[in-house]
């Protein structure tokens, strides 16, 4: 166990009497009080990742007077951020976000002590920079560093406070191996590559983060106090669309490979290559990707090219390239029959992960003259036609 | 009997934007075939070619975990709730 003992409470910090004043809303509730004042000074929290989830996340936790908080984070502001990402305004575009972030919890609460870790979470760190802390919130983007997360808090017995999102629905549970169930008893292995969207193909709702990112603060600030329930062994689905919470009950796989009894791996391992990404699934290789610019030549040149774009609708709405065909991914694979295999095709989506597995699809069934535009109708924008609007 | 199968967001590009979908079905099994039957495109995401439940594909009838009940024979009845739980990772972190 991590977190404050009944019996260390003699070690724990004092509140000074501008913090009293500060926290007096939590201090006159018997739930929290003095004592659990104190549990959260004295209380070390790891964020990892500060955007969507970790913007309330983070600003809740700060003034809620957590003694210590760290930050990993590597990514620096872009303004398609900041319709969420509410510790981020206009001014921060293109700075570290770590920098920022930094800046504007100093501003919520100086009595934070704050340490940033400006870095890419790894295998190779993980360990390291996670002993220090009590608890760590996973507010990261991708499926290699929530298994990372998961199995680091594994191996060094912490709490797992867990909020996931895309589009309208979002997640939240506390994975703690100690006490209940971790995330691979959940979800034993990841979904191949392409199979779920990124925020960045799918888009999400600005307030989803919000909604979950606070849920997890909730979490995190009970567990250091030690009152109510935790949210052990359940997950709770929410929906903004139906406005609908749901709670499912999660049991710990007696099986699982890094939580249980029986567990095969005891150390952390390569992330990427579990989640199935190599290398070479960015790009198929040097003849299956043409640039926007060659492109616009083999056009002007007058050779014949269909452009077949399969990003969802709402994205053919912001822009589209002249004279496109718009086929949605999801839909590719019913509606090959409007499509020509003798045909020349360019493939596009946003920046190219859609498109290069719609091209490699269209290949394995005869379509051998497709190519991938390299960097979507992005690198479109930026290379051929700059009325094309970016995204 | 009757059974409403929850469809997370991340699969609703292949039932044509249906959160919901009923089906006729006694277990698990015959209820996720019947789902099948409707929308053939969500067939690889949860069945692999070796006709098994792929291991990311979470099931829930109700509120419990089908894996720790009799997976797809697990029977079921009127008016019960199958859904399909994603692995979402997003976080509002990336582009």
């Amino acid at each position: 166990m991590t977190l404050v003992q009944n019996d260390e409470t003699a070690t724990l910090p004092t509140l000074t009497p501008q913090e009293i004043q500060r926290y007096s809303r939590h201090l006159i509730m018997p739930e929290v009080g003095t004592l659990g004042q104190q549990k959260l000074k004295a209380a070390k929290v790891l964020m990892v990742g500060t955007g969507g989830l970790g913007s309330p996340l983070g600003m809740y936790l700060a003034a809620a007077g957590v003694g210590t908080m760290g930050l990993v984070e590597f990514d620096t502001v872009e303004e398609s951020n900041l319709h969420r990402q509410l510790l981020y305004g206009l001014a921060d575009v293109g700075r570290p976000k770590i920098e920022a972030a930094m800046e504007r919890l100093n501003v919520v609460n100086p009595h934070v002590n704050l340490i940033p870790h400006p870095v890419r979470l790894e295998s190779s760190n993980a360990l390291d920079i996670f002993k220090d802390y009590d608890l760590v919130v996973d507010g990261t983007d991708n499926f290699p560093t929530r298994y990372l997360v998961n199995d680091a808090c594994v191996l060094l017995g912490k709490p797992n406070v867990y909020g996931s999102i895309f589009r309208f629905e979002g997640q939240a549970s506390v994975f703690w191996a100690e006490k209940g169930p971790c995330y691979r008893c959940l979800f034993p292995e990841p979904p191949p590559p392409g199979l779920v969207p990124s925020c960045a193909e799918g888009g999400v709702l600005g307030v989803l983060p919000g909604i979950i990112g606070s849920l997890q603060a909730n979490e995190v600030i009970k567990l250091i106090i030690g009152q109510g329930e935790p949210l052990i062994g359940r997950l709770v689905l929410f929906d903004a669309l139906r406005m609908k919470f749901r709670e499912l009950k999660l049991r710990r796989n007696p099986e699982c490979p890094v939580c249980s009894e029986n567990a095969t791996q005891t150390e952390l391992i390569d992330y990427e290559q579990f989640c199935g990404f190599t290398p070479e699934e960015e790009s198929l290789g040097d003849d299956i990707d043409i640039t926007a610019t060659e492109t616009q030549e083999l056009i002007d040149g007058g050779t014949k090219v269909t452009i077949l774009d399969v990003r969802n609708p709402p994205e053919y709405e912001i822009c589209r390239i002249e004279g496109s065909v718009l086929i949605p991914l999801p839909e590719l694979q019913d509606r090959l029959g409007e499509l020509d295999p003798r045909d020349f095709y360019v493939v596009h989506c946003h920046h190219g992960p859609r498109s290069t597995r719609a091209v490699s699809m269209l290949r394995d069934v005869g379509f051998a003259k497709t190519k991938n535009l390299a960097g979507g109708i992005d690198a479109w924008s930026l290379e051929v036609d700059p009325d094309v609007p970016r995204y | 009997m009757t059974i409403s199968i929850q469809i997370p967001t991340p699969l609703r590009g292949f039932t044509g934007d249906n959160g919901e979908v009923s089906v006729e079905g006694s277990t698990v099994g015959e209820a996720l075939q019947g789902l099948i039957a409707k929308h053939s495109a969500l067939a690889p995401h949860l069945y692999g070619d070796d006709g098994k439940l792929r291991s990311f594909v979470n099931v829930f009838l109700n509120d419990e975990d089908v894996r720790y009940m009799e997976k797809e024979d697990t029977p079921v009845k009127e008016g019960d709730s199958l859904s399909i739980i994603p692995s979402i990772a997003g976080g509002g972190g990336a582009r």
